[in-house]
């Protein structure tokens, strides 16, 4: 029983298959991969020296001269955040401030930010002339650092670092007075901010939201990390295009990469009343954990991503055979793969043999806090222009795998798609949009 | 139908205690938890002290530390405030079959979570092996080596803020609403605010809700040190936090964990607990202002106090105690002050405020939730907990700060704001159980 029903009006995107929607749909459709060796640093001594990267841009290019000068306090998720944000507003035609401050469309006060974000590592090279300051007898000295290196840290250091000055600098940009909240659940935090800014809305706390998620992995640190928790490939550095393997008999690991997806979203009567050019509608979601003493991987069977699955197609009122796509998690994570396969078979039932499932990590690397806004904004694409994209590098499915995985691009009407994700830690989550027939 | 929303535990661990008793004792007998910083040499700091949990042993609260083993700090005080809360609660941990008849697809967990402190030794370590002095570069080769070599993997993946919820769900079984947010300082408030709407709309019965946060880490203090938030009154560490006081001069850094059992009125009543407060009014809105600085017209914090009051149904007159964000920062102290006298008016300086960070610290992500905490207990007993140091009047701020005593006063509602660098604002209402 929703009161309040939610659109998607808006999407934007900046991901390894370039930077906008329309890119990353092409490079989708045609099966592009966007993962190729670390530029942003030299990856050598690592075990995997692959990831996802977005191209260049100047971000002072992309944000209004009244906050340019805040540019210097962005890491690099700020910095994409930013750049979907305007394309999803722009899309949406929804006049903010950024866009038109003398014909604003939308209360500021009622319109909320959600973001999903990663944990952000500071970047190792700002610091490194701190640390170079902090050496006595070749080793790192913390009474030094107290004082010299301490010293030369730039005084906003620690505010280019929280993970909710993603919302904060898109909010300013954008003038959003509404809620505002950031969620840093891993690669499950692009679903839930979706999730939550469409309850944000339902519950009648605004009527207007921009919600997606927003990673940038490729640093050194959480490279290090998906390394040694084993959940990198490390044995395809020679095969980029082949290296990410989703639900495949010969996966062997995930690629980590970056990007941002974002969405509009807008109260149904409120998107009405302006003309909005509805894309979808957000008709279900749901959430679960997985338990498993193992936390950097799924459990068994996938129960808690069964349990976000079922909720999410309850919550919508459909059943499992009125699903046309199901873009999954699919990491290329061969015991997680197979734990989330046959979560996704057992809610799916009977309907498993018919629903396409269309894994998109292939492509565009695992992009983490960022993933599932992709993958909305790609189940959006697949509704607008009725096709869904292959299953990149899932030449032979694994072993027990049910899933009916699209291997060539097809022509279909897609009315009802899930995607659905999990994360190291356990975190599930499932999103069920609906197309909007005109 | 809207499902009205109630505590039925309470948990923390904190610089002053790591019992709720225990801490609210603390507050109402002028104790502090600052000190001398001693989980690692600050000596050389601008700030040489903090707040920091002393003596905490996981073992004392779960039966299955094997399960913690590598969790950060702010994971591991999480879990202890979680334990207690369950318990009291009535709320089964740590086993596959519970018969507290709570169906666990309908129980969650929501956190506002903090990352965990980087490991210091090898993250340090690594850079100076990378570090070439004469090309003034990296060598990620050489930087690798100790990465590769030395670092700990789950270690590493526990520093990312999602795991403290994660082993929240271990240790309760919960299948349900699964989310963890950090929006700074005001974390765990909105966590509790967003956990209170899950319940009301019907997507859970029941929300393990808080936060946990230790920033107490060479990289923590060094960012709070730069941003001058920090107090450096290092020759005084318990009279340090000084909220509203002319002569503050920034926050004491804390850390800890505390969490409350939010439940449905309905499953309340029909397991038969005891409930401890009702959560009525929740408000949430963003400056768009300034990444560095409140809006000076304190334009989100009022409009999230508003909205709260709003949500409650309840008029400022009804309100009888605020628990201040109050962080001992010139800024915050008077825009919150400002924000106040706009939102209450002619109530303003006859309703008490005060700010329990003048005796725990600032516990960041954790602050909002034990801040909260303090509120029930205040309805409970009928008694204020004080602003300590209280030293010096501040002419331009002149609410009632219920200076350095508690005091006996009826509380029936009681308002708790948090507010988060760049912005963030989040406030709740609670009041007290009606028979």
């Amino acid at each position: 029983m929703k009161e309040r029903r939610v659109f998607i009006t808006g999407v934007g995107a900046v991901s390894p298959l370039g930077m906008s929607v329309d890119e990353m749909w092409e490079g989708l459709v045609a099966g592009k991969c966007g993962i190729d060796r670390i530029k942003a640093f030299d990856p050598v001594g690592f075990t995997c020296k692959l990831a996802g990267e977005v191209g260049e841009f100047k971000i002072r290019n992309f944000v209004p001269k009244s906050h340019r000068k805040a540019t210097k306090l962005m890491c690099r998720d700020i910095e994409l955040s930013i750049l979907a944000a305007k394309e999803a507003v722009e899309n949406s035609g929804l006049v903010t401030k950024a866009i038109d401050p003398e014909n604003v469309t939308v209360d500021p006060s009622r319109m909320a930010i959600t973001f999903g974000a990663g944990v952000i590592c500071c970047d190792l090279e700002e610091i490194s002339p701190s640390v170079a300051k902090s050496i006595k007898d070749g080793k790192f000295d913390l009474g030094k650092w107290g004082t010299d290196g301490l010293e030369s840290l730039t005084p906003l250091w620690l505010l280019k670092y929280l993970p909710n000055m993603l919302a904060c600098h898109v909010g300013i940009i954008h003038d959003i007075r509404g809620p505002s909240n950031s969620l840093t659940c891993g690669e499950a935090s692009g679903h839930l901010a979706i999730a939550e800014a469409t309850e944000v809305i339902a519950r009648g706390s605004a009527d207007a939201a921009i919600a997606g998620g927003s990673d940038a992995k490729v640093n050194a640190i959480m490279m290090l990390r998906q390394c040694l928790v084993g959940r990198a490939t490390v044995d395809r550095n020679d095969d980029a295009d082949g290296a990410c393997r989703p639900f495949d008999a010969d996966a062997s690991g995930s690629v980590f990469g970056e990007g941002s997806g974002m969405l509009v979203l807008e109260e149904a009567e409120f998107a009405k009343k302006r003309g909005a050019n509805i894309l979808a509608e957000i008709v279900g979601v749901g959430e679960s954990n997985n338990l498993n003493a193992k936390y950097e991987s799924l459990e068994a069977g996938g129960v808690g991503t069964q349990i976000a699955i079922e909720t999410a197609l309850e919550d919508a009122g459909i059943e499992a055979k009125e699903l046309d796509l199901v873009i999954p998690h699919g990491t290329g994570i061969a015991g997680d793969d197979a734990s989330e396969a046959e979560a996704i078979a057992n809610a799916l039932g009977d309907a498993v043999d018919s629903v396409a499932v269309w894994p998109t990590k292939g492509m565009l690397s695992n992009t983490g806090a960022a993933g599932g806004a992709l993958d909305v904004v790609a189940a959006v694409m697949a509704m607008k222009t009725g096709k869904i994209g292959p299953g990149k590098n899932c030449d032979n499915k694994a072993d027990g795998c049910k899933l009916n995985i699209v291997n060539e691009p097809v022509e279909k009407d897609v009315r009802y798609a899930l995607c659905c994700s999990y994360t190291f830690g356990g975190q599930t989550a499932a999103v069920v949009i609906k197309k909007c027939e005109s | 139908m809207s499902e009205r929303v109630v505590i039925t535990g309470m948990g923390i661990v904190c610089p002053m205690g790591h019992s709720v008793e225990g801490v609210w004792e603390g507050l109402l007998t002028g104790k502090n938890g600052m000190a001398k910083t001693t989980i690692f040499d600050a000596s050389t700091f601008p700030t040489t002290f903090s707040a920091e949990v002393k003596n905490y042993d996981i073992t004392k609260f779960t039966s299955k530390p094997e399960l913690h083993e590598h969790c950060s700090r702010g994971s591991s005080f999480a879990v202890g405030a979680a334990v207690q809360a369950c318990k009291q609660a009535g709320i089964d941990i740590e086993t596959d079959s519970p018969g507290d008849g709570i169906e666990r697809r309908r129980m969650g967990v929501y956190l506002g979570a903090g990352e965990g402190s980087v490991d210091n030794v090898n993250f340090f370590g690594a850079m100076v092996n990378g570090w070439d002095d004469e090309k003034n570069e990296m060598d990620w080769g050489k930087w690798a080596e100790v990465g590769f070599g030395k670092m700990d993997g789950m270690c590493e993946l526990e520093q990312e803020p999602t795991m403290t919820g994660g082993h929240i769900a271990m240790l309760c079984g919960a299948r349900g609403v699964s989310r963890s947010c950090l929006t700074a300082c005001a974390a765990s408030t909105q966590a509790i605010g967003e956990a209170t709407m899950l319940i009301r709309n019907g997507k859970a019965d029941v929300m393990v809700a808080g936060g946990s946060h230790s920033m107490i880490h060479p990289l923590g203090v060094s960012g709070f040190n730069r941003l001058t938030a920090l107090s450096t009154r290092n020759d005084s560490p318990e009279t340090a936090s000084r909220p509203f006081s002319a002569s503050r001069d920034g926050f004491v850094l804390g850390e800890g964990g505390a969490i409350v059992i939010l439940e449905s009125l309905s499953s309340a009543k029909k397991r038969g607990v005891e409930i401890l407060a009702e959560v009525i009014g929740f408000g949430s809105s963003s400056d768009a202002f300034r990444v560095t600085d409140m809006h000076e017209e304190a334009r989100g914090a009022v409009s999230a106090m508003k909205s709260a009051l709003e949500d409650a149904g309840v008029g400022v007159e009804d309100i009888d105690y605020i628990s201040t964000h109050g962080t001992s920062t010139s800024e915050n102290d008077s825009i919150e002050t400002l924000a106040i006298k706009t939102v209450f008016g002619e109530h303003a300086k006859s309703t008490p405020v005060s700010s329990p960070k003048s005796m725990f610290g600032h516990l960041i992500g954790a602050t909002g939730c034990a801040e909260l905490i303090t509120c029930v207990l205040a309805i409970r007993d009928n008694v204020l907990p004080p602003t300590a140091n209280m030293i010096d009047r501040d002419p331009e701020l002149d609410l009632d700060y219920v200076p350095n005593e508690p005091r006996k006063a009826e509380v029936h509602t009681a308002m708790s704001e948090s507010f988060g660098f760049g912005g963030q604002n989040n406030v709740l209402i609670i009041t007290e159980k009606k028979a």
